[in-house]
């Protein structure tokens, strides 16, 4: 599995200048890297207002990457709506699926995974699956698929 | 103090801000102001326009960003407040405090007429909060409050009016987007 070291340093090198994020559990092991690099996090309050964030970056000419859990996504679906449909920005989204791992491997009970496939669709999101505790996890090519022209986004397993 | 009243007094300090309008200021606005530095957030997510303006200062440092949001909104995202307070930016927050949410008929907010909105701002950490309830205060401290490092909180209490037409923004999304794009561009 990709440490926070390599993780940071793939979504620098992936060209994000600024990540908007509320972190969770696994997210927030990146959170001391994250102090120290280029991405130095922009903490929010609430998903959806992570995504009103990126907007605003968005129209400014930078290119966010906005990293929350998919039970922010479930929250945020006005605001992500607004900036991928009204407003045909290219937002860039890292949600993790908290429970994904324990579904894949039929041990789990957390509806999240369910529920985050569906939002996906049902918002018309272009999007990608990554496990990074898969043997052959590719964390650059995941990572590729966010830098896909516009709106994207990465389904992390958790 | 109208609602116009509150803007026409801001139309004549906003130099070179960008000035972002939300719900009901996306109605009056263009009346007093056609310039590429303006930008109609219609349509909306409601209550973001102070995250937008959040992450256009921080994208363009040194850029002053004026956000005109209503009570309405603001109440649906009030963390927002705690967010903008994190970072020194030039965003001044701009309420227009009606009581009411205009646009869908003019049906009473959560706490009309009760809620201290200087007290949540400066709650937030905001360390710079105005407050004017008629236009003659409003225009002693604008000069003041639109200036200068922020971010900067305004409480501008105005006349709830009902009856008002669904407000609509002057171009597509699209155009102002491209315009207040190149409107941003360094110049050569």
């Amino acid at each position: 599995m990709p440490n926070p070291n390599e993780i940071v340093s793939a979504l620098v090198a992936a060209g994000f200048t600024h990540l908007v994020w509320i972190p969770d559990s696994h997210l927030g092991t990146w959170e001391p890297v994250l102090a120290g690099s280029p991405l130095a996090p922009i903490r929010v309050c609430r998903e959806g207002e992570a995504v009103g964030v990126a907007i605003g970056l968005l129209l400014g000419g930078a290119k966010p990457l906005v990293a929350i859990q998919c039970t922010g996504f479930f929250e945020a679906g006005d605001a992500v709506r607004n900036a991928v449909h009204d407003m045909k920005l290219p937002l860039k989204l890292l949600v993790g699926v908290r429970g994904a791992r324990a579904a894949k491997a039929g041990t789990g009970r957390d509806n999240c995974p369910h529920f985050a496939q569906r939002l996906v669709d049902a918002w018309e999101l272009p999007h990608a699956h990554f496990d990074p505790a898969e043997a052959n996890a590719n964390l650059s090519a995941a990572l590729a698929t966010l830098t896909q022209a516009g709106p994207r986004v990465l389904l992390w397993s958790e | 103090m109208t609602h116009r009243d509150a803007l026409e007094v801001l139309a004549a300090r906003r130099g070179e801000h960008v000035v972002i309008t939300t719900m009901g200021s996306v109605a009056l606005w263009p009346q007093l102001s056609d310039s590429p530095l303006d930008f109609h957030y219609l349509p909306s997510s409601m209550g973001q326009g102070v995250p937008l303006g959040l992450g256009l200062c921080l994208a363009r440092p040194g850029r002053g960003v004026v956000v005109l949001c209503g009570d309405g909104g603001l109440l649906m995202n009030l963390g927002c407040l705690v967010t903008a307070a994190q970072f020194t930016v030039p965003l001044y927050v701009l309420l227009i405090d009606n009581g009411l949410y205009e646009v869908t008929g003019g049906q009473a907010v959560a706490g009309a007429g009760r809620t201290d909105f200087a007290a949540l701002a400066r709650g937030a950490g905001f360390a710079r909060v105005y407050e004017a309830r008629d236009r003659a205060a409003w225009e002693a401290v604008a000069e003041t409050a639109l200036a200068g490092t922020g971010p900067v909180f305004v409480w501008l209490k105005v006349d709830g009016e009902r009856g008002k037409p669904t407000p609509s923004a002057p171009r597509p999304m699209g155009e102002q987007i491209e315009r207040l794009r190149a409107a941003l561009q360094p110049k050569a």
